[in-house]
């Protein structure tokens, strides 16, 4: 054998290894979820199960015990949704507004804003927690589903809003003098032109918020209140929480579940995924 | 063709995101600072009381525990995930097989929720159930691999479910800078008889230094706000063996009401974090500027 063919051989062999080491997690999950409490104890954890059935999928879907509630984590799904979707919507719609101010519009010192918003990104949610549980709670909004949103469009806005002023401050400066020319206005080219354009960095910007506020757990916990509860919460809940026996693969089910969102949306959208998590700090 | 008339509608916009959230947030980071100087308790009180809560947090053990383990978790989990991500990404870009499937291994964790991340590694590192149990099966009775439940080695469990959480991050940015990188240096150092690995460490690693200094960024904001990984995978312990400050704070905040000693705390929080990503925000500024 040549050197090339070794070093190929020690390629693959690192890849492989390195691939096994991711799968393990999602591979124990899946094995485990499928098998019942018997196996689990007596067999061991990379066995494949001997009789694969989703009983333990039903369960914690619609039955698994939460505290005194015995529904299964699908009310957190529910929750979940409600919670993402208007979060979504306000915090693409306002950044993307936003971007498309502070890059077209020569307002002053629009740099120096924009700098100090993303600053404010760094900023670690324990030191702003407390001050705004405060504020939600003067304003009447702690503890409820207004309350989260509100506070998912806040932490959402400084990336979002730099992906967007990135994006249109790279467009040619000649469409915006041609709308001008012609008369339109501030909503006028932003919905007529620019927002047509931006399909691309609409997707990836939704894609990061999807993501970000599903796998939310602090930010729930804390502003949506015991009844908005997000998923996240209520599986912690369920396997960090339950008295007496474990039920692994009941645990292990919820977490499937609770992982199945966003995992389908980055094997769907995969690039635009990639996109997402890197252009908040990769820029320039 | 900006007439003030016509801009207003963008300032106005402005107005009511940019400024308010800015608004916000400073108020609340003066606040969490106003705080920090009171005896609060549960509910803010504004007695002034100096520095005693700092004070009090110094003399508190677990704020020690706390912010040593933040400082060793940080160490460990982001060289390790730097040089494991860029041995990916130099893997990677060797004209291989199967390229994206490989790549769509190494990056799916990071869609997912740091909970069940923690929730995952947890079961699989249990010690009566989980990799322990099936090496003792496989016939190595001795075996040991008890992290968990281990007070000296608990903060490296979370170091390896964070590891394999933000690798696949720091390869894909990495891999973007691989692949701006002229192909001919490959031709010049093979011509002078340089090795590859020596290649890559003396060439297209300084090469690759905003790349590296973004990773380096992103990764330090993941170890300030490691929260859910521990809540998920450790709860802290055993004992406060694995506490790091985000979720101390939050302890002491929601579960103990001592909130004059958390808002000092997250002021240090605060500190800490200033002096790792000033020099980055000063930079980025600086080219945003331009």
């Amino acid at each position: 054998m040549n050197s090339k063919t070794i070093s190929r051989i020690g390629i693959y062999a690192f890849l492989l290894s390195s691939a096994a080491f991711f799968l393990i997690p999602v591979y124990i999950m899946v094995t485990t979820s499928l098998k019942g409490m018997p196996e689990i104890r007596e067999g061991n954890i990379f066995a494949l199960p001997l009789d694969p059935n989703f009983s333990a999928w039903a369960k914690a879907w619609s039955s698994a015990c939460i505290g005194m509630a015995c529904d299964g984590i699908r009310g957190g799904f529910s929750n979940s949704l409600t919670i993402m979707i208007p979060s979504v919507l306000l915090s693409v719609a306002l950044s993307s507004l936003n971007g498309y101010a502070l890059a077209l519009w020569n307002v002053r010192r629009a740099e120096l804003l924009l700098g100090v918003l993303m600053a404010g990104a760094f900023v670690p949610y324990q030191v702003l927690l407390y001050p705004l549980v405060i504020m939600t709670r003067t304003v009447g909004i702690y503890g409820t589903l207004p309350g989260i949103i509100a506070i998912h469009v806040l932490f959402g806005l400084p990336v979002l809003t730099l992906i967007f002023r990135n994006f249109y401050a790279s467009l040619p400066t000649e469409i915006m003098k041609a709308a001008r020319v012609d008369g339109a206005g501030f909503l006028q080219i932003y919905w007529r032109i620019m927002l047509p354009m931006s399909t691309s960095i609409l997707v990836v910007a939704v894609i990061l918020q999807v993501t970000g506020i599903w796998n939310d757990y602090l930010l729930g916990l804390i502003f949506a209140g015991r009844d908005n509860l997000p998923m996240t919460a209520q599986l912690n809940n369920l396997v960090n929480s339950t008295f007496g026996e474990k039920e692994y693969n009941v645990n292990m089910a919820a977490t499937i579940l609770t992982a199945a969102t966003p995992l389908l949306v980055y094997l769907i959208s995969g690039r635009y995924f990639v996109r997402g998590i890197t252009s908040g700090a990769v820029k320039g | 063709m900006f007439s003030f008339r016509a801009k207003l509608p963008a300032l106005l916009t402005i107005a009511l995101t940019t400024v308010v959230a800015i608004t916000i947030l400073l108020v609340a980071i003066s606040w969490t600072g106003v705080i920090s100087a009171t005896n609060t308790q549960l509910i803010p009180r504004y007695e002034f009381v100096g520095m005693t809560q700092y004070a009090r947090l110094f003399a508190t053990e677990r704020f020690h525990v706390a912010f040593s383990n933040l400082f060793l978790y940080g160490a460990c989990f982001i060289s390790i995930a730097l040089i494991f991500g860029f041995l990916l990404a130099i893997m990677v870009d060797q004209r291989i097989r199967l390229e994206s499937l490989f790549r769509t291994i190494f990056l799916y964790p990071l869609s997912m929720s740091f909970i069940v991340t923690g929730l995952a590694w947890q079961w699989f590192m249990n010690p009566t159930l989980g990799l322990q149990h099936f090496v003792r099966g496989l016939g190595f009775p001795d075996f040991t691999f008890d992290w968990l439940i281990n007070p000296d080695k608990a903060i490296y469990a979370l170091v390896i479910a964070a590891v394999w959480q933000s690798s696949g991050l720091v390869m894909a940015i990495l891999l973007a800078g691989l692949r701006g990188i002229d192909r001919d240096i490959w031709k010049a150092t093979a011509i002078d008889g340089i090795p590859a690995w020596r290649t890559y460490v003396s060439i297209v690693l300084p090469m690759l230094r905003p790349m590296v200094m973004t990773c380096v960024v992103l990764l330090a904001m993941a170890v300030v706000k490691a929260y859910d990984l521990v809540v998920a995978l450790t709860k802290g312990g055993p004992g406060n063996s694995s506490d790091l400050p985000a979720k101390f704070i939050i302890d002491l905040t929601f579960e103990r009401a001592n909130i004059g000693m958390a808002s000092a705390a997250a002021v240090m929080l605060l500190v800490t974090t200033i002096a790792v990503v000033a020099p980055y925000i000063a930079y980025s500024f600086h080219k945003l500027r331009r």
